[in-house]
């Protein structure tokens, strides 16, 4: 056991799918080995409960999406000496803010529960950074574990860490994937989406559908124009914009800019 | 202690549980007088955004309700889709989605049981605390939840939100190389299984009976994973479509989980559930396993639930070695399909239990209403049910801190997953 100057670390869950907390629990060995660097003070899943422990790093799962949430997310941040956002929903907003792209959340709410006054949702799923200052986000649906990992290192060792926000296709060159946009006319979002995954969807022979969110300088009106010569319609060009990171900059612009309307029309 | 003594227990939230939700109890003159499992995790309203978008998205977007169990929402939105459009996967694509299945299951249960639910019965607050004096435990648990999660990336690339499924089959075909190389993993790690096995039959789990009602899926010749038939312990045989004639949801007001229950009773699915209604379907090692434990299924006592998921990693395991042992010749499939307008259902096993996804398509292919029942609004109000009995057994003039504790093994024993049906516990104990 290492002395009692360890760092404090929280995890914190908001609107998510609890996929990028696992990051931590699928650490395996790994996870031994972080529990000795540092104090986990505050995390549901694996059992610690303290959520208004003063802690140097908390990481923060899940969109804001209630009152509740709004709320808990200040105190989290006065709490905290960083706050790092781990995943699309908590950087982003996530897949659940595209009822933010019609105001749809009256309307959704009551079409699934028969009783819709019991539930107390924000009109907008919103990133944390919306509500509160976030020194770091990680972005990824789910988050990739290299990324946690080195995240830490670096926080413990007292540098600011930094990823590339360079472009999907550098890194297929980087791996020597073959182009699918080029050879098989799939709709990749590769050229606009930044590199954290490792090039899994082309390296999988599948268009990237963005879940690592804008890479830098994304150049989304020319890749609009690529996908509408491949054929594809201005509603399924709106949908590879507005999918998982629908909230994030260029892409809400992009997806918005072809399909006007909006992707949910009220009346749906 | 006097019965009559006001006790309130106040929990904000119940952890070593995937989501959040909450418990009220109250007592008065020793009698449970109100008791409800409250859930609140933010609902995110994926039925909604599912409609209008395309058979990929779908398979997507259905993944992204559970980062613990994505395969299975994948899997059951890939059969309707098919189911849909008739297009019929190959041999092999089949037997790939069973792999990837099968790591699921070892890895979710893996998790629970090391992480969430052991702690419980060995008497510490959290695994890795529990890891400091049991380290043999914790790494049995890791290298369990590691091969699972590899069994998944096979064919998924990532073990959170896999990304190779599509209608019909895969994007890619794995290496023959990598194939060989997870046989030998496997092989190396079922001995850790039987251990596990025989190390969970010796926990001090409490003994209790209670009755309750099975439902799970069932294939005639081998234990049901991804598809099969709806069977109950009340005699029921349906198909999927048939699930809605004798499933009804409902809206309680404590809860942003819609209620389920089958011909207005309160059911069990999962593990247990599947153990109890399809033992005799398991591999011959895997029962004799259980006879060594001395356990004897159908067994009605809630936390042999336990044992189940224990023996389930380890028919997760042998099945998958043999799947993968004798993997059909890999051919797959076009991409290309038409689409009509028309309605699908389809339900598969996920970890925690009986999954079902129903989805009407417009003729292009995209979605014009969708709806799901995941496993953990199914267990809801059998949860609430056993709660009731089990602090019953227990002794209600016990402290309040006992019966907290005693009430959150009793909802962890279920392993809900709230991200699943959305969930937060609390507990309040009010003794009048």
């Amino acid at each position: 056991m290492a002395g009692p100057t360890r760092p404090r670390v929280a995890v914190h869950k908001f609107s998510s799918c609890d996929g990028c907390q696992l990051a931590f629990l699928n650490l395996g060995e790994a996870l031994l080995t972080l529990n000795e660097l540092v104090e986990i003070r505050h995390f549901v899943e694996a059992g610690n409960y303290d959520p208004d422990a003063p802690v140097d790093i908390a990481f923060v799962e899940g969109s804001i999406s209630t009152p509740e949430e709004a709320e808990r997310i200040e105190a989290v941040r006065a709490n905290s000496r960083w706050l790092v956002t781990i995943g699309a929903c908590a950087t982003a907003g996530g897949l659940q803010a595209l009822r933010n792209l019609n105001d749809s959340n009256d309307t959704w709410r009551g079409a699934i529960y028969a009783r819709p006054e019991y539930i107390d949702t924000l009109d907008h799923a919103e990133p944390v950074g919306q509500h509160v200052e976030v020194d770091l986000a990680l972005w990824g649906c789910p988050i990739d574990q290299r990324q946690l990992v080195a995240t830490i290192r670096d926080l413990l060792f007292g540098v600011t860490p930094a990823f590339p926000e360079e472009r999907v296709c550098l890194e297929c060159k980087r791996r020597h994937a073959v182009c699918i946009m080029v050879t098989q006319q799939k709709p990749c979002m590769g050229p606009v989406t930044q590199t954290g995954c490792g090039a899994l969807c082309p390296r999988f022979g599948r268009d990237c559908y963005a879940c690592f969110g804008p890479a830098e300088n994304a150049a989304t009106d020319a890749l609009a124009a690529i996908f509408r010569r491949f054929g594809l319609d201005p509603r399924q060009i709106a949908h590879r914009f507005l999918f998982i990171n629908n909230q994030a900059e260029p892409f809400t612009t992009a997806g918005k800019a072809i399909l006007p309307m909006g992707l949910y029309r009220s009346d749906e | 202690m006097s019965e009559d003594r006001p006790i309130r227990i106040h929990v904000p939230a119940i952890t070593r549980v995937e989501g959040e939700g909450a418990l009220h109890l109250e007592i008065d003159g020793g009698q449970i007088t109100r008791l409800t499992l409250e859930i609140f995790e933010p609902p995110r309203f994926f039925e909604k955004f599912l409609e209008g978008r395309t058979p990929q998205e779908v398979i997507d977007i259905v993944a992204r309700i559970c980062g613990i169990c994505p395969v299975a929402y994948q899997v059951t939105a890939v059969q309707a889709i098919e189911k849909a459009f008739g297009i019929q996967p190959t041999p092999w694509s089949e037997t790939m989605r069973r792999v990837l299945y099968c790591g699921e299951w070892i890895q979710s249960h893996a998790l629970h049981i090391h992480m969430l639910a052991a702690p419980d019965f060995l008497g510490f607050d959290t695994a890795l605390q529990m890891g400091q004096k049991h380290p043999e435990i914790l790494r049995r648990g890791l290298h369990l939840q590691r091969i699972g999660n590899r069994l998944i990336c096979l064919g998924g690339a990532r073990s959170v939100h896999p990304i190779g499924l599509r209608p019909g089959g895969f994007f890619r075909i794995p290496d023959r190389a990598d194939i060989a190389t997870l046989i030998d993993e496997l092989e190396t790690v079922l001995p850790q299984a039987e251990e596990l096995v025989e190390w969970a039959a010796s926990l001090p789990l409490p003994a209790t009976a209670q009755r309750f009602l099975c439902v799970a899926l069932q294939e005639p010749h081998r234990y049901a994973i991804h598809r099969g038939e709806i069977v109950t312990s009340t005699g029921l045989r349906l198909t999927s479509d048939d699930y809605e004639n004798h499933f009804r949801e409902h809206q309680v007001p404590h809860s942003t989980a819609l209620w389920s229950l089958l011909d207005g009773q309160p059911y069990l699915v999962g593990p247990l559930a599947r153990i109890n209604l399809g033992f005799d379907t398991l591999p011959e090692a895997t029962r004799r396993l259980a006879a060594d434990a001395g356990i004897h299924f159908p067994s009605q006592n809630p936390y042999h639930g336990i044992i189940a998921r224990a023996l389930e990693i380890h028919f997760a395991l042998v099945e998958a070695l043999t799947l993968l042992r004798t993997l059909p010749r890999a051919e797959q499939c076009d991409e290309a399909f038409t689409p009509i307008a028309t309605t699908a259902t389809a339900c598969s096993e996920a970890p925690r239990g009986l999954l079902w996804h129903r989805y009407a398509f417009h003729e292009d292919g995209s979605v014009g209403e969708a709806r799901i029942v995941p496993p953990t609004s199914q267990n809801q109000a059998r949860i609430e049910q056993d709660l009731r009995e089990a602090l019953q057994q227990y002794g209600l003039e016990r402290d309040a801190d006992e019966l907290r504790r005693r009430a959150e093994t009793v909802i962890r024993n279920y392993d809900p997953c709230i991200s699943c049906a959305t969930h937060f516990i609390r507990m309040e104990i009010d003794r009048g």
